[in-house]
């Protein structure tokens, strides 16, 4: 049951893994061109384990900006993670103390994104079948994080192969998962809005936090139109199948 | 060059990944602290993905060049009907077309 439950997990982490190398390759050959070690790259990934933020605190780096600046900026990219904690904190009540530390660790967008889907069909979140997503997720970073540290040189130019486009494209999709929720088209709106707004204004990387609780606010604030009970909603899809 | 790691630059990683971490449980240590969730909070909560990510994809369409808004154009069409993988081959292959035949 565990078992099957784990590989479960790795099976929708190679999707993941596949889209998420380019962006690991790309920051490790980053990383060593602005001055950073093979070792310290790692370091990074192992222990970030955030790649926008990687990428966006690894250009800064480069910039000579100072480091208070850097790990401020990291943290404002990885603001969202408040918010996914907050949101994943039902699923996961039934893990120990130490399960939960390690599944908050391993807390990611696709990771997020996975849980949430794994909950609407009706499927309890299991540590067995996270730590199955997760954790070859994390290695396969930190992997290719070295690959790209090593071979930075033979990427060259990364627009060159157009892997500077896979980064949106993949958040995009993560976007078009939640189509079916209730005001999800007033929500990307709002959130795209501000987004840019705050990105032609404050600059980046505000734009993500700015935009972000510009559409959760609307959210908020937004009479509910129907009343959601997920435990309905996954006993009436469980009882279909 | 020649060392692993530099004080210097252990710090700032170190200094990343506590913030990374703290924003990944303090979410959870907010919730667990309120007994029920508010009606208002639970639609909040509900659109924190799609809110987040809209952010990582709406300004890199508005600030991309040709290649990179019709990529996420057909991307987004293709990612109706397809999965991922799919959908990031097809906005790549179409991103580098452009860039190679067009502009």
């Amino acid at each position: 049951m565990s078992r099957s439950e784990f590989g479960d997990g790795v099976a929708k982490a190679v999707p993941v893994i596949i889209s998420a190398s380019p962006f690991a390759v790309l920051f490790g050959a980053i990383a060593v061109a602005n001055g950073l070690t093979v070792f310290e790259a790692g370091l990074t990934s192992a222990t970030v384990f955030a790649g926008a933020s990687q990428l966006v605190g690894i250009e800064l780096f480069g910039n000579h900006v100072p480091a208070w600046l850097i790990i401020l900026s990291v943290f404002a990219v990885n603001f969202r993670h408040v918010l996914y904690s907050a949101a994943l904190t039902p699923l996961i009540e039934h893990f120990s103390l130490g399960q939960k530390a390690a599944t908050l660790f391993l807390l990611t967008d696709p990771q997020f994104a996975e849980s949430l889907k794994r909950r609407e069909i009706g499927k309890q979140v299991t540590f067995s079948w996270y730590m199955g997503l997760g954790l070859p997720i994390f290695v396969a970073w930190v992997a290719m994080t070295l690959v790209g540290a090593f071979f930075g040189k033979l990427i060259g130019d990364p627009a060159r192969f157009g892997l500077d486009v896979l980064l949106p494209i993949y958040f995009m999709a993560l976007v078009l998962g939640f189509r079916r929720r209730s005001n999800f088209l007033p929500v990307v709106a709002v959130s795209a809005v501000a987004s840019v707004i705050a990105h032609k204004t404050v600059g980046s990387p505000w734009h993500v936090s700015i935009g972000a609780i510009a559409g959760v606010l609307a959210a908020a604030l937004m009479p509910p139109p129907v009343k959601r009970k997920p435990d309905e909603e996954a006993h009436s899809l469980e009882a279909g199948q | 060059m020649n060392t692993l790691l530099t004080a210097d630059m252990l710090v700032i990683i170190l200094g990343c990944a506590l913030a990374t971490y703290a924003t990944r449980i303090s979410g959870y240590l907010l919730i667990r602290r309120m007994k029920n969730i508010p009606p208002r909070m639970d639609a909040a909560l509900n659109a924190v993905p799609a809110a987040v990510l809209t952010t990582l994809v709406a300004p890199a369409f508005v600030a991309g060049g040709l290649e990179v808004k019709v990529a996420l154009a057909v991307s987004l069409l293709a990612g109706l009907w397809l999965s991922t993988i799919p959908m990031l081959l097809a906005g790549w292959a179409v991103a580098v077309a452009i860039r190679h035949l067009v502009l």
